[in-house]
């Protein structure tokens, strides 16, 4: 880990003030994905600007009938709560099934959005990787790559997005509020935040320098049955192989995002639209531009398998 | 072949190289100083723990996790370190009655806070509950898993009797109860490789229904 | 004392304090943080520095130049070691590759420098700095590659590699019935939660190293070999072990590192090897391909078995010798066993917990179960018609002690086998389950082993022994024989291990160490005993040492007295005649587990665990219980998800740390339950007691695979038996 210097942040405003000023600053929340490749020296920051004091840990109703989620909202304390409990139950569901309960007490809900692939080429800095070392090289390409993505993927990089929370949000259509160093605030939705690797796969998200997350918005609740279905090969502490975050209404429509398949959340529309005719449909239109190694194809399989249990965990 | 060992050295590498004795100091190099200004430009911080209902002051590198803190510093190393990367679960403690991988966190992050680790829960010959029920049920062998394994039991019956759900959680609407999957599942954090989960679960079983 | 001629009755058949549930006496040590493992030693006048290895970015090549200036400057950095700088190093007779020293790199993260700095941070962060220049030289991963290339060994761990009786190729090709299946099991990882950590300091030419070892004198003798010195001037100390499971046998670079660094930097050092890099600096389970031919009469009875295995490990490096056990588990008149060695430039394979037999019987024992279901006989009843009490290959050699059918029999009532059903048929909601047998077999081994006893003024015992606990149960064993052995309570008796200024020991390893080291024990125990006679004028035939007593005829002294202010001491070595030839010592068991498959995604979550164990007598039982179920428990994981991924390109395992080689969790665990059959074994030592910590683990893998089988009816030969081998085979998603 480099030497770094240390301060916490008074406001947004000086957070985001104090990482234009310094491109090699981080924020830094719960920590627990940043020290860990800080450890490593995958990151390297000359800064950390602690962001815990602002105030951002409160969920809060919004007029339009959704909550706002502040970025520092404690995994647990999100998963806990009672309205996301009671109208937005596969975000819960999705929180408790990733991690452990310690890492859960510390990961925030910005900083779980912001989490690093878990593509072990990724943690080996004797090896080339593209999203540590642009241009290097993607060693998973015909290397180890059972856990890694099978849509969206490209040349330069087959790594998935990690997080069972991000899968859950992406099937709520939530909304990411940042508040970048000029005081300007914006609103980014999940379809959007999380980028595809194309030729860039170390510019993760749509974030630009220095830009802080305040808080995720959820919409109005939409009812329907919140499924958030984890497939992995040991049974807890374990990143997924797949998982589907679902809400199906009592008609049969309704959405599905995919976990442990892609450098993002994956859901499509085209796929939503299938979702009525069963999990073959649905999953064949998720995975169409599907491009698979030998050691992940089977991701294809479970992802329909899967799809098919939500459907009829849905049902039932 | 040339070394592919590390990123590429950069220009702040150097400074910070050559600021050696600055850096031992804690002050920070006037050239980074005059660049932020604004800033505190340290790469040591002087904080205070409350460990174990005990104050304690440490001046300490900004690297320096809580758990190093308290093993390398405090000397308190009933903490263990078993991968340094929130992989296992050996460094728990409670920080302000929360259960956390003290591997993760950094020490400079939690000045005033309150720590409790396994040598604040119970000593030889005065043990907390949950201590008495992992000897008379043998819920360890190495030990090394072990204080992780008893300060996150603690914290596990209290975050279901606080009803924060699990994965194994029946109806997230319904108060969650003590039950041996709900142990295993919250306890799945914490790697024992000697295997000594049957025996730990009828430990935190044993341990529950005493305060109950 | 030499143990030559079976056990009669002797002190320790009195069973008022070995064979009794004691808690472990260093529990409230263990449970409360005070139990000081090897990094956490702490002398408040010592001024430690951190040490931080480094270690090799390829697999094989040399290192052209180290470039370390950049280092030097770096902040609170005391000195930097490079295995340039320090020349030639020795190498550990146990040792495959070299710990340190020289341009040569054998395997990737071979460690190649250790930078000591006043902190652990800072020598963390200057570590990275050293700039390395490589020439790498191609080489050799895969193992099914260099199958081929394999070649037969000298030795299979002190025995032939090949073995063959009668006409196995004749036998086998007019049998009734055959079997022919193929089978590998992959790298596995000891992964034992305490990274390998030393702190060495030196007084002038003097070296004491507080380390992390299962193996005191194997490690004070490498590392006087690897460092060129004398092994007298070496103090190592070794008291508590955060797991080892073989990883900790042999000696490893953090011993070496700190020793060197603290040379250097003229203080003691502290080095423990980050977690990311144990995986490729130490050594491993090698991976097997194991081919297993069975053929039978149609009333099961096995007129034909075959195992070869093929294995890899670095040049000079040794086999998994996975068809051992093949050589007696079962009865057959002809048979063959065979392995082979390639060489692979992976990491050094050794030992991991009950080597040879823990892969060969994840293989043997699926192909027992495929050819009981080609026979149509139930796997249990299959196994029990062919039983031997002799050695196969050599029937006039008996087992010295032979119960695997009654732990079978006893198993099948416990567990309800007569209730599984044919593959694929039990469901319940999205469940399919099914119930797996497995027999495990392990051999009983027995080591030298020395201890010294004192007995002192006030009645208390000591027991100085530089055997381990690597959480054994060995302290709270050792207690109780010497407390057995003395008449005395184990409140009254202290235990000191892990020094190697104590007489060395068996050591931890093998499941030799309970057996082996409670006999040295009792042998030193024997000696005090004598002492104390004497002094008290006793014959020492009929004096009688209990409640704290010595007795003989009428006459009866307090032990403390006894001892009197200059206290008594024995000390002796149990040493071993050949009952281990003349008699195949060996403990059984019978493994059940039911698992549940989930009928969408084939996930694998096991419902119920049963072991039925014969190993003799059980010293402790709750230490005993633990060793097993601790076994049962890597058996899971050995079984479901474990596998050092190795990249054939580059040759390394990939995913080298806790996140990525997947150990069972809380939440993989259901209870599980241990019988021990009620026996002895005069055969094997004083003590009537045999291994238990590798038995466990023996056969475990199978039942599951074998279960899986039952819950699908996809028979998965390929470890770990993870969901992507099973989904092809399951019903379609309703």
């Amino acid at each position: 880990m480099r030497a770094f210097t240390y301060e916490r942040a008074a406001s947004v405003e000086a957070a985001a003030g104090a990482a234009a000023s310094n491109p090699e600053a981080k924020f830094i929340a719960g920590g627990t994905n940043l020290l860990d490749l800080m450890k490593l020296e995958i990151e390297t920051p000359s800064h950390l600007i602690d962001v815990n004091g602002l105030g951002l840990d409160r969920i809060e109703a919004t007029p339009e009938g959704g909550l706002r989620i502040g970025a520092l909202v404690r995994n647990t304390d999100l998963a806990a709560h009672e309205t996301i409990r009671r109208d937005y139950g596969v975000l819960s569901r999705a929180l408790v099934a990733g991690a452990s309960g310690q890492l859960r007490n510390k990961a925030t809900t910005a900083g779980n959005l912001m989490q690093r692939t878990r593509c072990p080429y990724f943690y080996d800095t004797n090896q080339p990787c593209n999203k540590r070392r642009p241009g290097s090289g993607c060693s998973a390409l015909g290397g180890i790559s059972r856990q890694l993505g099978v849509v969206g993927v490209s040349d330069a990089c087959i790594a998935t997005h990690p997080s069972d929370m991000a899968v859950a949000m992406r099937a709520l259509d939530a909304a990411v509020e940042t508040v970048k160093p000029d005081g300007t605030r914006r609103s980014i939705g999940m379809a959007d935040f999380h980028r595809l690797p194309g030729d860039t796969p170390h510019i993760e998200t749509e974030l630009k320098s220095g830009e802080f997350i305040t808080a995720v918005v959820l919409p109005p609740p939409i009812g329907g049955r919140h499924i958030y279905r984890k497939v992995r090969d040991r049974a807890s502490y374990a990143f997924a192989l797949v998982s589907i975050g679902a809400v199906i209404q009592p008609d049969g429509t309704g959405r599905i995002s995919v976990g442990g398949v892609a450098h993002k959340p994956w859901r499509l529309d085209a796929a939503d639209a299938e979702l009525p005719k069963g999990a073959k449909a649905a999953s064949a239109a998720l995975l169409a531009d599907a491009r698979t190694t030998e050691q992940n194809k089977f991701k294809v399989d479970l992802v329909e398998r899967t799809l098919g249990a939500v459907i009829l965990e849905a049902r039932g | 072949m040339p070394s592919t060992n590390q990123p590429e050295i950069s220009r702040r590498d150097l400074l910070i190289s050559s600021a050696a004795t600055v850096a031992m100091t804690g002050a920070a190099p006037g050239v980074a100083a005059a660049q932020f200004a604004d800033r505190s430009m340290h790469y040591t911080s002087t904080i205070s723990l409350k460990v174990n209902g005990e104050s304690r002051d440490l001046d300490i590198d900004n690297r320096t996790t809580l758990l190093d803190a308290l093993r390398e510093h405090l000397h308190l190393t009933g903490t263990k370190k078993g991968c340094d990367h929130g992989q296992c679960g050996a460094c728990t403690v409670m920080v302000d009655g929360r259960r956390i991988n003290s591997c993760l966190t950094l020490a400079v992050m939690h000045d005033g806070d309150e720590v409790t680790t396994i040598e604040g829960l119970g000593q030889p010959g005065n043990l907390h509950p949950m201590q008495a029920a992992f000897v008379k049920h043998d819920g360890f062998q190495c030990g090394y898993c072990t204080p992780g394994q008893i300060c996150s039991s603690v914290a596990v019956l209290e975050e279901i009797r606080a009803n924060i759900p699990s994965h194994v959680t029946g109806s997230l609407t319904e108060q969650a109860t003590i039950s041996q999957a709900e142990i295993r599942e919250r306890m799945s954090g914490n790697i024992c490789r000697c295997g000594a989960y049957s025996n730990i679960v009828e430990a935190i079983v044993e341990a529950a229904g005493a305060r109950a | 004392m030499k143990f030559e001629t079976p056990a009669k009755t002797n002190p320790i058949d009195n069973l008022k304090v070995v064979g009794q549930p004691i808690h472990r006496i260093d529990g409230e040590l263990k449970t409360t943080g005070r139990a000081m493992y090897a990094y956490e030693w702490h002398d408040p006048n010592m001024r430690y520095a951190y040490g931080y290895p480094l270690g090799s970015a390829i697999a094989k090549g040399r290192i052209k130049s180290m470039d370390v200036a950049a280092v030097q400057k770096s902040p609170g950095v005391l000195s930097v070691v490079t295995t340039l700088s320090v020349g030639d190093l020795g190498k550990g007779k146990l040792n495959t590759a070299k710990l340190f020293g020289g341009d040569k790199i054998e395997h990737y993260h071979q460690a190649i420098a250790v930078v000591v700095a006043e902190t652990f941070e800072q020598a963390r962060a200057a570590a990275s700095l050293i700039q390395v220049d490589y020439q790498e030289e191609s080489a050799a991963f895969d193992l099914a590659a260099a199958k081929g290339s394999a070649v037969k060994p000298k030795d299979a761990g002190g025995a032939p590699p090949d073995s063959a009786v009668g006409d196995f190729d004749g036998a086998f090709k007019s049998a009734a019935v055959s079997f022919d299946g193929t089978y590998t099991t992959p790298d596995q990882s000891h992964a034992m939660m305490e990274p390998h950590a030393s702190i060495a300091a030196w007084d002038d030419d003097e070296l004491t190293v507080w380390t992390s070892s299962q193996m005191i004198d194997w490690w004070r003798s490498d590392l006087a070999a690897t460092l060129g010195m004398e092994k007298e001037k070496i103090h190592l100390m070794s008291p508590f072990i955060g797991g080892g499971f073989g990883g900790k046998l042999f000696l490893r670079s953090d011993a070496v590192l700190a020793a060197l660094a603290a040379k250097a930097a003229g203080r003691p050092v502290k080095v423990a090897l980050p977690r990311p890099f144990i995986a490729n600096n130490t050594t491993h389970r090698p991976a097997t391909i194991q081919r297993i031919r069975i053929g039978a009469q149609r009333d099961g009875k096995i007129t034909a078995i075959g195992h070869e295995s093929w294995s890899g490990d670095l040049p000079g490096g040794g086999l998994e010798t996975a068809a051992m056990q093949t050589r007696l588990l079962y009865a057959g008149e002809n048979r063959m066993t065979a392995m082979r060695l390639a060489e692979l430039n992976l990491p050094e394979g050794n030992a991991m917990r009950a080597p040879g037999e823990a892969p060969g019987l994840m293989a043997l024992e699926i192909a027992i179960d495929e050819m009981a279901e080609k026979l149509g006989i139930d796997p249990i009843e299959f196994r029990i018609v062919n039983d031997t009490q002799v050695d196969p290959e050599n029937p006039e050699r008996p087992f010295s002690h032979r119960n695997l059918i009654g732990c079978l029999k006893l198993g099948a009532e416990r567990f309800g086998w007569s209730e599984r059903k044919q593959p694929g048929l039990r469901r319940e909601g999205n469940w399919l389950v099914g119930l797996g047998v497995a027999a495990g077999f392990r051999n009983n081994l027995v080591m030298p082993s020395g201890a010294r006893v004192r007995l002192a003024g006030d009645g208390v015992v000591t027991v100085e022994t530089d055997m381990t606990d690597i959480g054994t149960g060995s302290y709270t064993i050792i207690a109780q024989t010497a407390a057995e052995m003395m008449g005395v309570t184990v409140e009254k008796v202290g235990v000191h291990l892990g020094d190697s200024r104590f007489p060395v020991s068996a050591g931890s390893g093998g499941q030799f160490g309970a057996n082996s080291a409670t006999s040295g024990v009792y042998a030193a125990c024997i000696k005090l005993r004598e002492a104390v006679a004497k002094k008290l004028g006793f014959n020492s035939n009929d004096v009688v040492f209990e409640n704290g007593q010595v007795r003989s005829g009428n006459r009866s002294v307090a032990l403390a007295e006894a001892a009197g202010s200059d206290g008594l001491v024995g000390e002796d070595t149990m040493e071993w005649g050949d009952l281990t030839d003349t008699h195949q010592q060996s403990t059984f068991s019978g493994h059940f587990v039911e698992v549940g498959v989930d009928a969408a995604t084939g996930e694998t979550r096991i419902r119920r665990m049963l072991a039925v164990c014969a190993a003799g007598r059980i010293i402790n039982p709750i230490t005993a219980r633990s060793q097993v179920i601790g076994a049962m428990t890597m058996g899971a994981g050995l079984a479901l998800s474990e596998e050092l991924a190795v990249d054939t390109r580059h040759g390394f395992f990939v995913n080298h740390d806790l996140a990525g080689y997947e150990v069972p969790v809380h939440a993989d665990i259901p209870h599980q339950d241990v019988i021990f059959m009620d026996e002895t074994d005069p055969m094997s030592s004083p003590m009537k007691a045999k291994g238990i910590g590798e038995l466990g683990l023996c056969g475990v893998s199978a039942a599951i695979a074998n279960a899986i089988y039952n819950a699908t009816g996809v028979r998965v030969r390929h470890y770990p038996i993870t969901l992507d081998k099973v989904i092809g085979g399951l019903p379609e998603v309703a």
